[in-house]
């Protein structure tokens, strides 16, 4: 699919982020990504699925580069749109966390998300709850560890 | 749980592939529902009316109302239906081949369909054909490489759920 990320694992080579996750969570089960409850769990899926299809996507490298010139308003009329949306999921489902108080798929993809709005300077005043699950998930070791500031292709000026 | 549950209700709009994912989930799952039609273009398109929007704050669909609850997110709304009415099955048991599965089913659902949706082709306006073309094409081109791994008769293997071939052979004749 010429695209990152590709996980070779268990003599196999996965892509598509919610595959590999969803792949991780059921061989290795502890600490669960994913809440007990049916409902929750859609939950869960419906915010990750809303980030990785309705917002990414549109903004990725491939598709900015064919809009050209247009990219940066292009980009922040998805990521506002996506984020109105989320914002008001988030009422009804948030916690500390996207879904109730235990970090789920959905805050995966919520903070890369975040990250990517902000390069795209989009005014994240609208939207106080993904502002503050966001703070709150960058508190923790998972995501400051894996943070594009600190990975080995990070280049010397965005090193932390 | 109410002593009589009310039948589900499936938002859906007869040309949209998010809710034919949905009408063919809950058809093999032997899942009987209702139907409210969403025309995503009259009237300058039914989703953005604020009944929907309350109903749906992504303004999309499929969206479904189902054991007191509403969602929304094709592949959302399946795994749901997986995991409440488990047979017949829509995924494998080993979990490698239900990473295949979800692979494919996520590429198509997050890296071809958002390029061509609606919202999108109107932005894109007159080079719209082209740009459909293009992105359909090049998730073809990568989805049939993959399926020389994983197909069977099917996608992934030969069952489109385990275990029930009467509903497999029906499904290969349509």
């Amino acid at each position: 699919m010429k695209q990152v990320p590709a996980l070779k694992i268990d003599g196999i080579t996965l892509s598509q982020s919610l595959a590999i996750i969803h792949y991780l969570e059921e061989t290795r089960p502890n600490p669960s990504l994913l809440p007990q409850d049916p409902k929750k769990r859609a939950q869960v899926r419906m915010i990750a699925d809303h980030i990785v299809s309705g917002i990414q996507p549109l903004q990725n490298l491939g598709v900015l580069k064919q809009i050209g010139e247009r990219k940066m308003e292009w980009a922040q009329n998805y990521i506002s749109s996506g984020f109105q949306a989320l914002e008001q999921i988030l009422q009804h489902t948030a916690g500390r966390y996207c879904v109730g108080d235990e970090v789920s798929m959905a805050d995966l993809c919520l903070v890369p998300q975040v990250a990517n709005a902000e390069r795209f300077k989009v005014d994240m005043g609208p939207y106080p709850t993904i502002t503050r699950i966001n703070k709150a998930l960058l508190e923790l070791e998972a995501f400051k560890v894996s943070h594009p500031c600190r990975q080995p292709d990070t280049p010397a000026e965005l090193r932390a």
